[in-house]
């Protein structure tokens, strides 16, 4: 479940960096439709953390520790909403290179996850 | 170049691209800090050179970080200096681990020059000085305005 989740959110935050970095090199900010593609990244992340507390309740213990684990969970459900929150504060193609740094940021969060909880047995 | 942006408001050292760069910095001050929060409370015994490392370096982040938020020449010149710092850090450390990788058993953010964290550590402060140097105040009509 957290597997499909992970390459899930994996995806979908590829899917958005790619977009405002497109945004970033024609030179424009962040647009609604961006930002409701923020929400769906976003809210897949928020399901992961849901789902990731679920199955530790369950008793799996992540290969790399538990607090570790729920670190990560936390931090990749805040990075696109922080970055949709500077772009907000920039509105100019500075904003969407921001979001697209967190793009990228949070599919490296996704590979460390997938190692914390036990190497991609998910 | 100088010509060009004296006719337009200074831009601050935290907006436009320093708006991307300020975001970068608060990601590796949450990076390192929760880093090395971790490490020194749970393992403290391991490897306390490359923990207390690693505060340092979330330290100097998170420094810089604020510095750039707050903006102002006094705060560019600060930030310039913990940049430099930060690189000489990546570097130093970079090439300790190389050369002698039992001086650090365990991983910093600085360890192979940031390898584990996409070289960010590396390239955040050359980006990070080369944009302080250009929002530095303009110098051909600052000549006039200085006097």
């Amino acid at each position: 479940m957290i597997g499909a989740l992970t390459v899930a959110v994996t995806v979908a935050a590829l899917l958005i960096a790619a977009w405002c970095g497109y945004a970033t090199a024609r030179d424009q900010s962040t647009k609604d439709w961006h930002f409701i593609g923020m929400a769906v990244v976003s809210v897949l992340a928020l399901a992961q953390l849901v789902v990731g507390i679920v199955e530790l309740a369950g008793g799996h213990k992540p290969h790399g520790g538990t607090v570790i684990f729920v670190a990560y969970l936390l931090g990749a459900a805040l990075t696109v909403p922080a970055a949709g929150f500077m772009s907000l504060l920039e509105r100019t193609r500075w904003g969407s290179a921001t979001v697209a740094a967190g793009g990228v940021i949070l599919a490296v969060l996704q590979v460390r996850l997938l190692d914390i909880w036990g190497g991609g047995h998910g | 170049m100088a010509e060009s942006q004296a006719t337009q408001r200074p831009r601050k050292i935290g907006e436009g691209p320093g708006r991307l760069i300020v975001s970068l910095y608060a990601v590796f001050t949450v990076a390192a800090g929760s880093r090395s929060l971790y490490q020194l409370i749970a393992q403290f015994h391991e490897a306390p050179l490359a923990y207390v490392l690693s505060a340092v370096a979330a330290v100097v982040y998170a420094f810089i970080t604020v510095t750039l938020v707050r903006g102002g020449e006094s705060a560019r010149r600060l930030a310039m200096v913990c940049c430099a710092v930060e690189l000489a850090g990546v570097l130093v450390v970079g090439t300790l681990t190389i050369v002698d990788s039992s001086a650090f058993p365990d991983q910093t953010v600085w360890s192979y020059y940031g390898m584990g964290y996409l070289f960010v550590p590396l390239v955040l402060p050359v980006t990070g000085m080369l944009w302080l140097r250009r929002a530095a105040p303009q110098r051909v009509s600052a000549g006039r305005a200085q006097a």
